[in-house]
């Protein structure tokens, strides 16, 4: 058993747990942040995405006790209060999604992605930018319309800050 | 996932000193391929000592001649580099193809190296660049260095600090990759030296990992172009043989892939 200490969507959380514990259970069963899924569980789904220190990673794929010491972002931390994120309003707006499950994951790495291209996305990027999260309903087609409206708003709300 | 001790030293030296105290310890860079093994229960190591951290071992350094990359170095900052993709843009460009950005975001090169997996993408760079392995206790050619699948020459122990590239003249990399986990079903890294010496290296297609390819070497001496490539063949014997390709399948993917890295190599 360690102690993790870490910054999750800007609180800073401790969490007594073993050495293995995943970060995805950490951030679901310890800090009930429920909104991270396990998908696949073999790093290839990307259901459990989030970013550790602004990067996009799967957090099935990391030990909790490896994020100690970094700031941890989740789906639940990027609305600002009632007001959704960009990429979370362009994704309701495109009807980005069906079921559901994948949506967690694919917001963030989204956002990563329009944060590694500067909003200057076309379509063939998303596309391989978006290789590692899968989606069993959507085709992917809305998915890709919400993430390149999602890029032109931030851009438009990086201009106005 | 069996249980297991975590460690998080801040330097080579205490490393070393962690994994001679474990009693099965293994070390840990990026965790893309040790965690889901870990989690398959395929390995159970005692303590599971952290490599990411350690600041000596992150970092890309251009130089006229050659191109250092620390052990711990993400693919995504080795893609991203802007003097490396000056430099060495071939070597840029297979980073920017290992997995996927999540991946890309924490799997190092030394992890990929250390782990020899037989379609990883770094080897085949390696083996054809003849880079020389860093470790801290000392340099390994990259003739050296590979011994079959997931088998390097590393002693029990030993860490690989960082890897030195020479600038070539041209390089190029392309892959067929495994739609799914995005591996190399065949990848091929074609190399010519500032001296005019060819070396071209194939992953994802023996059964033996890594590999020089001598035939399309030959031809690539004589006639630097995707055009001489034409009438080689690849003998298909030694070739793995699985469900997503047969041995000649991937036979006649080497030398797909051979054009198109000498394509993209210029």
């Amino acid at each position: 058993m360690s102690t993790v200490k870490l910054t999750v969507n800007g609180r800073a959380v401790s969490a007594d747990v073993e050495d293995r514990t995943l970060l995805v259970h950490l951030l679901r069963d310890h800090l009930n942040l429920t909104g991270t899924h396990v998908g696949c569980d073999t790093s290839q789904c990307g259901a459990c995405t989030v970013h550790v220190d602004g990067r996009a990673v799967k957090s099935c794929t990391m030990l909790a006790a490896q994020a100690a010491g970094s700031s941890v972002t989740t789906i639940e931390g990027i609305a600002k209060g009632d007001e959704l994120h960009p990429m979370q309003a362009a994704f309701r707006d495109n009807h980005g999604l069906q079921c559901g499950f994948c949506t967690p994951g694919m917001i963030m790495s989204a956002i990563d992605i329009v944060h590694r291209y500067g909003g200057k996305l076309d379509e063939a990027t998303v596309r391989h930018e978006l290789e590692g999260n899968i989606c069993r309903c959507t085709g992917y087609h809305n998915i890709v319309k919400a993430v390149l409206d999602a890029a032109s708003r931030m851009k438009v709300a990086q201009a106005a800050e | 996932m069996y249980s297991t001790t975590y460690h998080r030293p801040s330097s080579v030296d205490e490393a070393v000193a962690l994994f001679g105290k474990g009693k099965e310890a293994k070390y840990l860079a990026g965790g893309q391929t040790l965690i889901p093994v870990m989690k398959q229960r395929l390995a159970s190591p005692s303590d599971v000592i952290d490599l990411a951290r350690i600041k000596e071992l992150v970092g890309v350094d251009v130089g006229g001649d050659t191109v250092t990359i620390k052990a711990a170095t993400p693919h995504y900052d080795v893609a991203s580099n802007a003097a490396l993709q000056k430099a060495l843009p071939a070597l840029a460009h297979l980073a920017s193809q290992i997995g996927d950005p999540a991946v890309r975001h924490r799997g190092t090169i030394g992890g990929s190296l250390a782990n020899n997996d037989p379609a990883a993408d770094y080897p085949s760079a390696v083996l054809a660049l003849g880079a020389t392995i860093k470790t801290n206790k000392r340099s390994i050619a990259a003739d050296d260095f590979f011994k079959g699948l997931f088998a390097t020459a590393l002693e029990d122990g030993e860490i690989i600090t960082a890897v030195v590239f020479p600038v070539p003249a041209k390089a190029g990399y392309a892959k067929f990759p495994h739609p799914a986990s995005r591996f190399a079903l065949t990848g091929v890294f074609v190399a010519k030296t500032k001296s005019g010496d060819v070396r071209v290296a194939a992953t994802g297609a023996s059964q033996s990992g890594v590999m020089r390819v001598a035939a399309i070497e030959t031809a690539l001496k004589a006639n630097w172009s995707p055009g001489a490539l034409a009438n080689v063949t690849i003998p298909a014997s030694g070739l793995m043989s699985d469900l997503h390709g047969s041995a000649d399948y991937r036979a006649n993917l080497i030398k797909v892939m051979a054009e198109r890295a000498v394509t993209a190599a210029g």
